[in-house]
């Protein structure tokens, strides 16, 4: 056995594999190793040409001024309050989305009515439109409930936005619960609301974290609903980072465009790597289990 | 009026009518079981009486008191499904507490009440665990504890031991005999097996197509069934059907049967009820314990008669051998002891028993004696 695994990791093929591998890797991260590196550099350095070059003087002013000082369209704030807009965003949509979705999943697989799959054809329909197609509709309706340019507004965007394809997750899964365990529940006493909350919600662990990657992803990544419906007090961090990047006066630094790239980048980054563990995870455990 | 009266009751998806009137009424603690194959309607009646499905006409009554629109929680029922349904996400003791819990049973009497069932059905070692790591059989035993720990009316049991291995079933079958003997429950029991609704019930309901064929007790299903459905359904291996003419013998009916080598036989009724309906033709019914060898007859009758005829198939199954002929292009298998020195190719001396002979009438498939 040892020895089999030995003469293979010496065989050639195997070298050119790996090499491969590797080469492939670095193709994919070197994006990042030169956000990162320059992003710790003065920026004299950049504009020297060392764009490829290890920091000869490591510095974290760049990230501070992007975070807190350098000049975001007319105000020097840095992108720490559009930080908190897009967490202010965000947190409650996929909140709201998710919630939603599993409900009308819900209520399309074990309380079906008549016309249920031709709702569910139209919230289909939905995940499928166009952004640009909703703009103009969608603006008036902000401006008619008063939502107008607030972080609010965007919250209720995404959230309408999100429901369509939360909803396509969650009536798949529910499709496949048993429905014997919500009759077991109706008879034991449980109504709609009780079953839903104590029966299905606890059991849905995978799909709620597939859910909440994407609508997460989604909504931090978006730029063009950010971009038409937020003033500049509600900006989101995709159309502040923009507005840093492409100030049209002074010095581009782009040490500092850098640093705020990885930050807007950051948090779902992080929602991958901590949910989508969790999300292998529940996949493992529905094909193994006989 | 019984316990459980089952009155008029249809239900109808659109045109489709998939169960026709039917009247059934359960005496308190009675065990009665639906039986019949898959489609025949068991399970949409077992679902009415649950409150799962609606009844599209006629009437439900537990303890007297109409269950037309009562919702399932308030019928004071409980079910045991075939999937056992036990909430993955809790463990044993929160299933079976959950139904308690959603009626406002207070928390010291749940517990004592979980206790006492764990207790029963030997389940307390289990109470911490989930679902998914309990066995097929440990699992069927919580959805049981479930069932009985709300003290119900009425237990409904929808093909509960279908999932599982063929030994644990014939367990199962035993400990739920057990404990309706033990408590004096009213069950109320669907299943396609014919043997757990032969060894289980009080009372069987034969059904088909919609259709109540038959309701009696397990030895009148068995011993008279009323039309062929029933005959062959009942029983295992099933009665043997086959086709034959009432002729008259010595004055005496006697059903005329062809054998396989081209000759036939005569073989006397035990009654005279077919004696007016000479040159019908019928359809015989005959259990194969009531087709034995010689010595295997059954002393007691007073109607056995013996008809030469070929063997074509013997199947030896340890305790006994059954031995198949043709008879009006039928196979008809009779069971024989197993030291019966039998051969395939034989020509071997059957003993009929017409004492347990049925006939049918071959276009209504009916009883007629």
């Amino acid at each position: 056995m040892v020895t089999v695994t030995s003469s293979r990791s010496f065989s050639p093929g195997r070298f050119v594999l790996y090499a491969l591998l590797a080469l492939f890797c670095i193709y994919y991260l070197l994006p990042l190793y030169v956000m990162l590196v320059n992003s710790l550099k003065p920026l004299s350095e950049i504009t020297a040409g060392g764009m490829m070059a290890l920091p000869k003087d490591w510095t974290l002013a760049p990230w501070l001024s992007a975070w807190s000082s350098a000049q975001v369209g007319v105000e020097a704030t840095g992108l720490k309050p559009y930080f908190l807009n897009s967490i202010i965003m965000v947190v409650p949509a996929v909140a709201l989305s998710t919630l939603v979705g599993a409900l009308n999943g819900y209520v399309l697989t074990k309380w079906t009515f008549r016309g249920a799959t031709i709702v569910f054809g139209l919230l289909l329909f939905g995940c499928f439109i166009p952004f640009q197609m909703v703009l103009i509709p969608m603006a008036r309706m902000l401006g008619l409930m008063g939502l107008a340019g607030s972080v609010t507004g965007l919250i209720f965007v995404h959230f309408v936005y999100g429901i369509g394809f939360s909803t396509l997750y969650f009536r798949n899964y529910y499709a496949a619960f048993p429905t014997e365990l919500v009759r077991a529940a109706q008879i034991d006493g449980a109504g709609f609301f009780r079953i839903f909350w104590r029966i299905l919600l606890p059991s849905s662990g995978p799909i709620a974290v597939v859910c909440i990657i994407w609508q997460f992803t989604n909504i931090w990544n978006d730029f063009l609903f950010g971009a038409s419906f937020s003033d500049f007090s509600s900006q989101p961090m995709t159309v502040a980072l923009n507005n840093l990047v492409q100030s049209s006066t002074g010095v581009k630094e782009y040490n500092v465009h850098f640093a705020g790239a990885i930050m807007a980048a950051l948090p779902t980054l992080l929602v991958y790597i901590v949910a989508g563990r969790y999300f292998v995870r529940g996949l493992m455990a529905g094909s193994v289990k006989g | 009026m019984g316990f459980l009266d089952i009155k008029k009751a249809t239900k109808s998806y659109g045109s489709l009518q998939v169960l026709h009137e039917t009247d059934i009424s359960v005496e308190e603690g009675e065990f009665l079981v639906l039986v019949g194959p898959s489609g025949c309607g068991k399970s949409t009646l077992l679902n009415m009486i649950a409150g799962l499905e609606d009844i599209t006409s006629g009437e439900i009554a537990i303890r007297g008191r109409s269950m037309n629109g009562v919702k399932p929680a308030d019928r004071n029922i409980a079910m045991v499904f075939q999937s056992y349904a036990l909430y993955p996400n809790m463990t044993v003791a929160g299933n079976i507490s959950f139904g308690m819990e959603m009626h406002g049973i207070p928390k010291p009497e749940r517990q004592k009440r979980i206790d006492q069932v764990a207790d029963l059905l030997q389940i307390s070692h289990l109470l911490d665990r989930k679902p998914g790591q309990l066995s097929g059989g440990q699992r069927q035993r919580v959805a049981m504890g479930r069932a009985l720990v709300r003290e119900p009316d009425v237990f409904l049991f929808d093909e509960p031991l279908s999932n599982l291995d063929a030994k644990l079933r014939v367990d199962m079958r035993t400990e739920i005999k057990k404990l309706h003997q033990k408590l004096g429950t009213t069950i109320v029991y669907v299943t396609h097996d014919q043997i757990e609704a032969l060894t289980l019930s009080t009372r069987i309901a034969v059904m088909y197509g919609g259709y109540v064929q038959q309701l009696g007790t397990p030895k009148e299903i068995y011993d008279n069934p009323a039309n062929m459905f029933v005959a062959g359904f009942m029983g295992s291996p099933s009665m043997n059907l086959f086709p034959a003419k009432v002729v008259s013998l010595d004055g005496r009916p006697a059903a005329e049967i062809a054998l396989a080598d081209g000759k036939s036989a005569a073989v006397p009724f035990a009654g005279e009820t077919l004696a007016s309906s000479v040159g019908r033709d019928i359809v015989l019914g005959i259990r194969p314990e009531a087709i034995t060898d010689k010595d295997g007859a059954d002393r007691n009758s007073n109607a056995v008669h013996m008809v030469e005829a070929p063997v074509e198939v013997t199947e030896p199954a340890g305790s006994d051998t059954f031995v198949v002929s043709q008879i009006g292009g039928k196979d008809v298998t009779g069971r024989f002891r197993a030291d019966v020195n039998v051969r395939a190719g034989d020509v071997f001396p059957f003993a009929f028993n017409m004492e347990k002979a049925v006939a049918f009438d071959p276009q209504t498939e009916n009883r007629i004696a």
